[in-house]
């Protein structure tokens, strides 16, 4: 039950950065790259039109990792205080910025929220790429000094940063250079992937031009990828070990691999929809990796005092979890269909289509 | 500690109280819009789909507002109550995961397809996207409530050694007594909010002397719902739900009514008066004795116990916030069922439309259905106070334990100073919307 939990929730989260994910990614691309007024109101209509919709992958994700592992998100949310009191603020910069741009026809107000837009956005990936940094990293569960815990062993918090800036200290903070690269790495990622889906739902003219920046920033990301591996090691010595024991988790790393070339062929691919689907292996491997090479931790413990959070120490009870089996699976029957009708309806170019509320 | 949870306290109160604003409207309004194109579909007369099509934007910034809200009210259970979260996530956590599975992604995607679907599939589909919408939020409601009823009278759990609840029995998460009452004074009391904000809006084209057709047509929609709602509030179900209290939650319930000592021989109402917590006693008071017997027991001289008979500890933590919530909550929904009566009998006399005095008073009426609905919302959170889970997990058990005061102080400004800026542009926008009003009807 807990295993099947932990699919489900890590499915809702990757759904979630896959959906959410382009509207990160677009958002990054409307800073830099979409000069034009008729350009950046196409971009910012491609964010727009499903934002609501993805962002209940969030709030519904949210939920059962509620409801599933009740003292992960209890440790995991108060531990992370501050940053995620941040990515809140963030969500709702993002949001008001992409509804209310175009409300009036004024330029002080359009590029006013069109920077909320693309900075939110920005800090957005390069957040959440932290938070993934800070899971694989792991951190003092406990509070433990000097051998004693702090707090129960299973709580902690963490400031934003260390003056050393260091993963190696005895106290590191949420952002250090070893988070941060990961952070940069989903910051580039998300871009690409935010190019792809434009190019896909949108005949703006930055298109072609998309496709030099997709180039560009693959062969960016498979230096980051190469270096972050070997400060992997640095910090956490033991990070590829799953991989060596079950060299059936292998599967992940793989898809990353396999999105990442096949974006090296941008150039050449005839239709946007396998370039989209390339970020999508990107996205889906990059993350379901970083959570295969800790399974099943899901938060490590850095100090030999307290243990590591896993899906078993963290869950709630098996009749709890038995349950909403029960009713998830009628969930996901209905959502289903709620998403086919929706994208049956909603298909095509939306350069036409009229939006705006 | 007592600081620590005063500003996480706070925090959520104001957080709370902002998300509410927007919710009781979609939930009112979306029975409004089901309504309009109801009406649409059977008669083919086009001002119903202008009806429904204008409430709809209305409804789509109120939704986006609720979202971009409700997300911090989610993210706050694991924040700032963690300990909360911790013992009690295996059983609130479900209700919660089913409102996002069940009802939020219903509401989310057939809100797209209701906006941009009308060509697309034909109206009779339209109408049904449209019922989709209502039930999604509806639902939302109803998981919502069925958590905070879990917390003002908890069943369905087991208490393990180590503190923590877990669920014994699912079902009976939504037979809770508790739901049923709480869950319809609810809903009826976001049909009184969205019947006022139509109604509203009707009153303001009459006085402006445009959209007129509209205007009349909103107006009249408006007072009619406004009235079956605010009676269906009052009774049975508000009524219902003070029974509840007096049943549940007795000291609660004295704190409400403002009832400090016992009367042996049958309580009375309290209509005005202070509470006075030093000397134990209500200043001013203006009471009708018995009354208050009667309407919660059928009988006039049933003892109901006062404040007297409760340990201090057991007593909310702010007996005056909760005694002037209580009262201005009972005060407005009884106003608000004079005015529409009183409107709907000139709606009857085909004279509403007339009187202006009355309809200046529809117009600016407007913002007290929300301070009724969220007064509410604090005479059922403050009662239930100092426990998060009625008697058995204290409030500040649930606090979470690494989170120092300085932080949530720092997090609190800041949701002050978004939310101020959140709650300008939407005053901006919602008033462009009723300026451009619904499309003008070709004759």
């Amino acid at each position: 039950m807990e295993l099947f939990w932990y699919i489900i929730i890590a499915l809702v989260l990757a759904i979630f950065f896959v959906l959410d994910g382009y509207n990160f990614g677009t958002g990054i691309i409307h800073l830099f790259f979409a000069k034009k007024e008729k350009d950046k109101k196409v971009v910012a209509k491609a964010a727009g039109l499903f934002w609501d919709f993805n962002e209940v992958w969030l709030v519904a994700g949210g939920g059962m990792l509620f409801m599933a592992f009740p003292t992960f998100y209890a440790s995991v949310f108060s531990g992370f205080y501050l940053p995620l009191i941040i990515v809140l603020w963030l969500i709702v910069f993002r949001a008001i910025g992409l509804e209310f741009r175009s409300q009036f026809n004024n330029k002080m107000w359009t590029s006013i929220w069109d920077t909320s837009f693309g900075i939110s956005s920005l800090l957005l990936a390069l957040f959440f790429g932290v938070a993934l940094g800070n899971v694989v990293r792991g951190v003092n569960l406990g509070g433990v000094e000097d051998g004693a815990s702090l707090y129960e062993a299973h709580y902690f918090f963490l400031p934003l940063w260390d003056s050393s800036f260091s993963p190696l200290t005895e106290h590191p903070g949420v952002i250090d250079w070893f988070t941060l690269i990961i952070g940069v790495i989903a910051v580039v990622t998300l871009a690409i992937h935010g190019a792809t889906w434009i190019r896909l739902k949108t005949n703006a003219s930055i298109n072609e031009k998309l496709k030099n920046v997709i180039f560009t920033l693959t062969i960016a990301l498979s230096f980051l990828t190469v270096f972050s591996l070997i400060i992997w090691q640095i910090v956490n010595p033991n990070s590829l070990n799953n991989f060596v024991e079950k060299p059936y988790l292998l599967i992940f790393p793989i898809l990353y691999l396999i999105g990442l070339i096949g974006l090296f062929f941008i150039k050449k691919i005839k239709k946007d929809v396998h370039s989209f689907i390339f970020s999508t292996l990107l996205i889906i491997g990059g993350i379901t990796s970083s959570l295969a090479s800790i399974f099943p931790v899901i938060l490590p413990s850095t100090n030999p005092e307290n243990d590591s959070l896993t899906i078993y120490n963290t869950a709630a009870s098996n009749y709890g979890l038995s349950v909403a089996f029960n009713w998830a699976i009628v969930g996901i029957i209905l959502l289903a269909i709620y998403i086919i009708i929706q994208r049956r309806l909603l298909k095509g170019k939306i350069d036409k289509m009229d939006y705006g509320h | 500690m007592e600081d620590m949870i005063f500003y996480d306290r706070l925090q959520f109160a104001f957080t709370i109280t902002f998300h509410y604003i927007f919710p009781q409207l979609t939930m009112g309004l979306s029975l409004i819009i089901v309504f309009f194109k109801w009406k649409f579909l059977r008669t083919k007369i086009q001002k119903y789909n202008d009806a429904a099509l204008f409430f709809m934007k209305i409804f789509a910034i109120n939704f986006t507002m609720g979202v971009v809200t409700g997300i911090p009210m989610e993210f706050q259970f694991g924040t700032n109550w963690a300990k909360f979260s911790e013992l009690t996530g295996g059983i609130i956590g479900q209700t919660l995961a089913m409102e996002g599975m069940f009802s939020f992604f219903l509401e989310s995607s057939f809100l797209a397809l209701f906006i941009f679907g009308e060509k697309l599939m034909g109206q009779k589909l339209h109408f049904l996207t449209g019922f989709l919408v209502f039930l999604g939020s509806w639902a939302s409601g109803w998981f919502i409530l069925a958590t905070n009823a879990w917390m003002q009278h908890p069943v369905g759990y087991e208490i393990l050694d180590n503190g923590k609840f877990v669920l014994e029995n699912f079902s009976e998460l939504f037979s809770n007594p508790w739901l049923i009452p709480a869950f319809l004074h609810n809903q009826f009391a976001s049909v009184v909010t969205s019947a006022f904000v139509v109604a509203s809006i009707g009153a303001f084209y009459i006085l402006r002397n445009k959209n007129l057709e509209h205007g009349r047509l909103f107006l009249k929609t408006g007072v009619i719902f406004g009235l079956v709602s605010s009676l269906l509030v009052a009774f049975p179900t508000g009524d219902w739900n003070a029974k509840n209290v007096a049943k549940y939650q007795p000291a609660a319930f004295a704190a409400m009514e403002g009832i400090f000592e016992t009367e042996d021989a049958g309580a009375e109402i309290v209509l005005i008066g202070q509470p006075n917590m030093v000397e134990k006693k209500l200043d001013n008071k203006i009471a009708v004795p018995n009354i208050l017997s009667f309407l919660t027991y059928q009988d006039w001289n049933r003892q109901i116990a006062g404040m007297d008979q409760f340990k201090k500890e057991e007593l909310p933590d702010n007996i005056p916030a909760l005694y002037y919530s209580y009262h201005i909550m009972v005060g407005l929904g009884t106003i608000f069922i004079g005015i529409m009566f009183l409107a709907a009998f000139f709606l009857w006399k085909k004279k509403l439309h007339l009187i202006r005095p009355l309809l200046w008073a529809i117009m600016f009426l407007v913002p007290f259905p929300y301070i009724a609905n969220i007064t509410g919302w604090y005479v059922a959170e403050l009662g239930r106070q100092p426990y998060l889970v009625y008697g058995l997990l204290k409030t500040i058990e649930g606090v979470s334990p690494t989170v120092s005061s300085g932080n949530t102080l720092f997090t609190l400004l800041g949701f002050v100073g978004l939310y101020l800026l959140l709650g300008l542009l939407f005053l901006i926008l919602v008033g462009k919307t009723i300026h451009q009003g619904p499309k003008p009807i070709k004759h």
